[in-house]
């Protein structure tokens, strides 16, 4: 559900950038979203073809990128993809992690015409 | 037609955090220490927010601003405190957001509070998303919920700075490894307290009477 509120904000910043820009078109929104940031590509697009309804975004592609989860062993400072259930670090078995990538939720660029 | 590329690289909750850091320096202005409660439905946030007001009202003054998808069944109970308080039913939306609470303190008397809690929906996916001019990220998780709730909602544990683990009186009648669980905890989050408690049995609640008062008064000495 809160996809609903995540579409509103990105179709809102997307006209604001292609107001500034003069645009009479967005073609292609490219977001970076990770794993872990909750959100849902076709929950997004589902609100963005109806919300964009009327406006210069309507019909534009919505292209993500997905940031895989990845966490930093805080004892060795190993970089890993969590497998286990318990994030253990695969190099020293450390249990203790920070999360440094997958909870990206950023619009990248828009493409207009 | 061309087609051109315009680079954002921006947040999309970009807005969100701004209205938050909004309401956070007028909060500020008046000295309300504000603090967002998340947990999963159920886990104990009304039942926190009424134990505690019935302990510390004579200490300090409270409002609260109640998140729910429907109802108004919490702001009656903390009205019936004689506690000022804002409902806000999000129809549908599983979390509370900056301009929400904006609207909330529209509505509350700033100038005569020192502690706003911020009930949030009950939902462990996505309230940390969304700042809400907070002082302090609160998580309740109650032992029926389980030890493995860590990792299965890794972001909301990594995030918080308190979590109070609710209903230990029913630690008997369960399989919740405490051990476990804070190991879980504190691996994705190394600073944060954890205060296990039974809002129902007050088992636990002096220990989180004591921080909320060094919290205020680390508040009022600003």
């Amino acid at each position: 559900m809160h996809e609903a509120s995540i579409t509103e904000s990105m179709l809102s910043l997307a006209l604001e950038k292609a107001g500034e820009a003069q645009a009479k078109k967005i073609v292609r929104i490219n977001l970076v979203v990770g794993e872990l940031s909750g959100v849902v590509g076709d929950c997004v697009q589902f609100y963005f073809d109806h919300i964009s309804k009327n406006t210069i975004a309507e019909g534009a592609a919505l292209s993500f990128e997905t940031k895989p989860t990845q966490i930093r062993c805080r004892k060795c400072q190993h970089v890993f993809t969590p497998e286990n259930h318990e994030w253990a670090c695969p190099k020293c078995h450390e249990t203790s992690a920070e999360i440094v990538s997958g909870r990206e939720c950023y619009m990248e660029s828009i493409e207009v015409e | 037609m061309t087609v051109k590329v315009i680079t954002v690289g921006e947040k999309i909750l970009g807005t969100n955090n701004a209205k938050a850091e909004e309401n956070k320096t007028r909060l500020a202005r008046y000295g309300i220490l504000t603090i967002n409660i998340m947990s999963s439905p159920g886990a104990g946030k009304t039942s926190l927010i009424l134990a505690t007001i019935k302990h510390i009202s004579q200490k300090a003054r409270i409002a609260v601003i109640e998140g729910d998808v429907a109802s108004s069944i919490d702001a009656d109970k903390v009205n019936a405190l004689g506690i000022p308080v804002v409902q806000i039913n999000t129809a549908g939306g599983c979390h509370l957001d900056a301009f929400m609470v904006e609207k909330g303190l529209d509505n509350l008397p700033l100038e005569k509070i020192d502690l706003l809690f911020i009930e949030n929906v009950g939902n462990l996916i996505c309230p940390n998303n969304y700042l809400l001019g907070e002082d302090i990220k609160l998580m309740i998780a109650s032992m029926p919920e389980g030890d493995d709730k860590p990792y299965k909602y890794p972001a909301m544990f990594a995030d918080t700075d308190v979590v109070i683990l609710n209903k230990v009186d029913l630690q008997p009648y369960l399989d919740f490894n405490e051990k476990a669980f804070r190991k879980a905890v504190t691996g994705l989050n190394p600073d944060v307290i954890i205060l296990p408690v039974s809002c129902k049995t007050g088992a636990g609640m002096p220990a989180w009477f004591k921080w909320l008062e060094g919290a205020l008064k680390a508040k009022k000495k600003g």
